[in-house]
C-alpha cells in the first residue's frame, strides 16, 4: 500500500499520518489538489480507524424546522423566506408539540431543530418551544438553535451568550448543532452571505458553549465558490477552537445543492469532490473524534463508501428534512434504521445506535 | 495463495484464477480491490481518456413473451397497454438524436410474439437511411427471431447484418448460469445460446458488448461462472469491445415482490467493478453504469476499473421502469469525467475517438 500512496505522491504525508502528525495547510492542499481518491481515502481511513476502529455511528432522531422566515436570505439558500412570502411559515408552540407527539410512538433520542433569524419571534417563544418539546417528550435530547441563531437569541435576551445559554439550557436545550458556519472566510461570507453572523462570532459562540459545558457541532458549506485554501483555513480554525475547548463532538461536510437558490448557475458537487473533503477533513481535524457522511446531502450510496474514506457516522434516519430537499436534494427524506445498520455492516463496521452525545444505545454485532 | 501473490499476478499482467477471484471477493478490502483494478485500467489505458458515447436506448416495443421476474419494463402480448413503436416516431427519435450529435442508436424490445424476420429487417433498413449506427438486438432477441422464423441464428445474423444492423448490444445476459436462468428467467434464452449468437456474430465480424445484472438471486460462485464464460469466450473470438455490469433495480418488478432482496448498495457495485476489471483480462473497456449508481457513484466507478462512462442515453426506459431515473447531459459527463481527473473523449460503438 505505501508503494501506491508513493506513487500519488503523497508518502510525505503518508509518514505523517502514521507518525499522528498534525498535518499543515500546504498538506491538506496537497491532498485536495491529488487526482488520486483512493489514496487519499486510504490515508484518511487509517486516521479513521485509530480514532473510531470499527465502529461506525447513526441515530434514531426528529428533524424539526420551525420557520424558514429569515432576515439573513443567504445566497446558498433554498429554504429562508422573507415575511409575507407565501412560502413563509413558522410553527406555533403548539405545532411543534404535536409534530413531536405524532412520533411519540418510535425510539426517538434526539430533536434536531433549526430555523431562520425570525425578525419578531420573541425570546419566550424559544423557550416554550424547548419546554414543549421536553413536556410531550421528557427523554428526548434537543440539538436545536446554531451558533447564528444562538447569536440572535442572545440580542432578543439582551444578555450575554453565556447567560442565554444558561436560560436556553435551564428549558430544555441540550446541545448546538453545526449549521451556519457556511466557510468562515471573510470573502466568501461577504459574496454569500453579508447579513450572516460572521466567522470570528461563529467561533466565539461555539467556544463560549463549550466552556459553558455544552457540546456543539460543526459544518462547511463546500461546493460554490470557495477555493481550497478557503476550505482549509476553516478546518484550521474549527482545529484551533477543539484544541482549546475540545467541545466539538462531529465535523458534518455540507455539500451545496444549488437548485432554488440564488447560486443556482453552479453545478451539484461531485463524488470525488465530497468523498475528498470528507478523507481531508478526517485527516486535518485530528482533535475531532467524529466525521459526519450526512447521507441526506450525498446520497445513502455515498455516505456508505465514504465510512471508507473517513467518516465514521451516518446520522440519523431524518423525517421531514426540508431545507437540503428545497435546494434540489434528490435523496428520499428518510432512510429505515434498518436500512442504516445494513448499509454500515456491508462496509465492514459494527453499526451503533447512538445518543447525540455519542452514548451507546445499541450495538449491533451480532448478525 | 494470498493477497500479495494475487497483486503480483495482477502487477505483471498475469491472470488471476477463479481461486483467485474468490479469495479476493471473500478477504479484499475496498481499497485493495481498487487499487488492483486501477493497475489494469492503467495498463490498458495509459492516455488517461474516460470515453463515452452520445447515443439512445429505443425500445421499439415493450411487448414480450419472456415475462423475466426481474423486468419493470415488459407488457405481456394480452396487455392492452403494450406499445409498438411506429415508423414515424421512429425516424423523429433518430432525428433528435443526430441533431444532439449522436451516433448510435441501440435499438432493443421485448420477444414480440407475431412479427416476423422481415419486420426487424425492414427496421434496420428504414433506420439505416439516416446512416445512424444501429446497435441491436440482444441475444434472446435474435433467438427469439431465429425460432419464429425456423432458421438458425446465423441465418438470421446474416440477413440482419445484410439490411444493415452494425453491432449487437450485450444485454439479456443477466446471470449467465442455467440454475439463476431457470429461476428469474425461464423463457428467455439459456446461458449457451447466448454465448451463441455472441460467438456466431463475432464471426460474422459483428462487434458487441457483454452487460451482467447481477444481485438478485445469484451466488458468488455464478457471479464468477458468469465472468468465466465471457473470458473464454473473449479469449475464442476476440469480438467483445466492453463489459457493463450493473445491479439489480428491484422497484415495481415481481422478482422483489416473491423474494425478499437487498439492494445492491454503492459499495456492492464498486467492488464488484474491481473484480471484474481485475479478472476479465482480455476484456479492453469497462463501462461504469450512472444511470443505476448516479453521477456520484460513477465517478467513483473510474477508480474502480470503469474507463467509460457508458452512454449519455438520450432516452432510457427500462431501469426507469424499475423506479431509477437519473439524467445527464453530455455537458455534465465530461465536467465529471473532467473533476475526476481524466479526458473526456466522446467515442463510437468500437470505441474509436471522435
Amino acid at each position: 500500500m505505501k508503494e501506491y500512496i508513493k506513487q500519488a505522491g503523497l508518502a510525505g504525508i503518508y509518514d505523517k499520518v502514521v507518525a499522528s502528525e498534525r498535518l499543515s495547510i500546504d498538506d491538506g492542499l496537497k491532498l485536495f489538489q491529488s487526482s488520486d481518491i483512493l489514496a487519499v481515502g486510504y490515508l484518511a481511513n487509517i486516521v479513521r480507524e485509530r480514532l473510531n476502529g470499527d465502529r461506525a455511528y447513526f441515530i434514531y432522531n426528529q428533524h424539526i424546522n420551525y420557520s424558514n422566515i429569515c432576515t439573513n436570505l443567504c445566497k446558498f439558500c433554498a429554504f429562508g423566506r422573507e415575511k409575507g412570502d407565501e412560502l413563509a411559515y413558522q410553527m406555533s408552540v403548539e405545532e411543534v408539540k404535536d409534530k413531536v407527539r405524532q412520533r411519540l410512538d418510535e425510539p426517538i433520542v434526539e430533536i434536531h431543530m433549526v430555523g431562520g433569524i425570525h425578525p419578531d419571534l420573541p425570546f419566550d417563544y424559544y423557550l416554550e418551544v424547548l419546554r414543549g418539546i421536553k413536556e410531550v417528550r421528557p427523554d428526548v435530547h434537543i440539538q436545536a438553535f446554531t451558533c447564528v441563531e444562538i447569536a440572535h437569541l442572545a440580542s432578543l435576551h439582551g444578555a450575554s451568550v453565556a447567560e442565554t445559554l444558561a436560560v436556553l439550557s435551564d428549558a430544555g436545550l441540550g446541545s448546538i448543532p453545526g449549521g451556519g458556519a457556511e466557510v468562515f472566510s471573510a470573502r466568501i461570507r461577504e459574496k454569500t452571505c453579508e447579513h450572516k453572523l460572521s466567522g470570528e462570532k461563529w467561533l466565539e459562540i461555539a467556544a463560549t458553549a463549550h466552556r459553558c459545558g455544552l457540546r456543539t457541532n460543526a459544518t462547511m458549506l463546500y461546493g460554490h465558490i470557495e477555493t481550497h485554501e478557503e476550505r482549509l483555513e476553516h478546518l484550521a480554525a474549527l482545529r484551533d477552537v477543539q484544541d482549546e475547548t475540545n467541545g466539538f463532538l462531529a465535523f458534518i461536510p455540507l455539500a451545496f445543492h444549488p437548485r432554488n437558490t440564488a447560486m443556482d448557475d453552479l453545478s451539484n458537487t461531485t463524488g470525488i469532490d465530497d468523498l475528498k473533503t470528507i478523507a481531508v477533513s478526517r485527516l486535518f481535524l485530528d482533535n475531532f473524534p467524529h466525521i459526519k457522511a450526512y447521507w441526506v446531502m450525498i446520497g445513502p450510496k455515498l455516505a456508505q463508501i465514504a465510512l471508507s474514506f473517513g467518516a465514521d457516522d451516518m446520522d440519523g434516519t431524518v423525517k421531514e428534512e426540508v431545507i437540503t430537499h428545497m435546494a434540489g436534494a434528490e435523496t428520499d427524506q428518510a432512510i429505515g434504521s434498518s436500512t442504516l445498520v445494513r448499509l454500515i455492516r456491508e462496509a465492514g463496521r459494527i453499526p451503533v445506535e447512538r445518543g447525540t452525545l455519542y452514548d451507546v444505545i445499541n450495538v449491533y454485532d451480532e448478525q | 495463495m494470498s493477497l500479495s501473490s494475487i497483486k503480483n499476478s495482477v502487477a505483471s499482467a498475469e491472470r488471476i484464477s477463479d481461486e483467485d477471484f474468490l479469495f479476493l471477493h471473500d478477504q479484499g478490502d475496498l481499497f485493495e480491490l481498487g487499487m488492483l483494478a486501477e493497475m489494469v485500467r492503467r495498463r490498458k489505458h495509459p492516455d488517461n481518456i474516460v470515453s463515452y458515447i452520445v447515443d439512445r436506448n429505443i425500445n421499439y416495443t415493450d411487448i414480450c413473451v419472456s415475462a423475466c421476474k426481474f423486468c419493470a419494463f415488459f407488457r405481456a402480448p394480452d396487455d392492452p397497454a403494450g406499445y409498438l413503436l411506429e415508423k414515424e416516431e421512429l425516424a423523429q427519435k433518430i432525428a433528435e438524436t443526430q441533431e444532439l450529435g449522436g451516433t448510435q442508436i441501440l435499438l432493443q424490445g421485448g420477444l414480440h410474439p407475431d412479427l416476423g424476420l422481415e419486420y426487424y429487417e425492414d427496421l434496420v433498413r428504414f433506420m439505416k437511411q439516416t446512416t445512424i449506427h444501429v446497435h441491436g438486438f440482444s441475444p434472446p432477441e435474435i433467438q427469439h427471431f431465429a425460432a419464429l422464423a425456423d432458421c438458425s441464428v446465423r441465418e438470421v445474423l446474416q440477413r440482419l447484418i445484410a439490411a444493415g444492423l452494425d453491432s449487437i448490444p450485450g444485454g439479456g445476459a443477466e446471470i449467465l448460469s442455467d440454475r439463476v436462468r431457470q429461476a428469474a428467467a425461464p423463457r428467455k434464452c439459456s446461458s449457451d445460446e447466448w454465448l451463441e449468437v455472441m460467438k456466431t456474430a463475432h464471426g460474422l465480424g459483428l462487434r458487441t458488448t457483454a452487460t451482467m445484472m447481477f444481485g438478485h438471486i445469484e451466488t458468488v460462485e455464478e457471479r464468477l461462472e458468469h465472468l468465466r464464460r465471457l473470458r473464454e469466450l473473449q479469449d475464442e473470438t476476440a469480438g467483445f469491445t466492453a463489459f457493463i455490469p450493473w445491479p439489480f433495480q428491484p422497484d415495481n418488478t415481481p422478482l422483489a415482490e416473491s423474494t425478499a432482496i437487498e439492494k445492491t448498495s454503492g459499495l456492492g457495485y464498486l467492488r464488484m467493478l474491481a473484480l471484474s476489471r481485475i479478472y476479465l483480462d482480455n476484456f479492453d473497456n469497462l463501462q461504469a453504469s450512472w444511470v443505476t449508481q448516479g453521477p456520484k457513484v460513477a465517478q467513483l466507478a473510474l477508480f474502480f476499473g470503469a474507463n467509460d462512462f457508458g452512454s449519455t442515453m438520450i432516452e432510457e426506459n427500462v431501469v426507469a421502469a424499475a423506479g431509477v431515473s437519473f439524467r445527464l447531459s453530455e455537458k455534465e459527463i465530461r465536467r465529471l469525467v473532467a473533476d475526476a481527473g481524466f479526458t473526456p473523449r466522446k467515442r463510437l460503438m468500437d470505441y474509436t475517438l471522435v
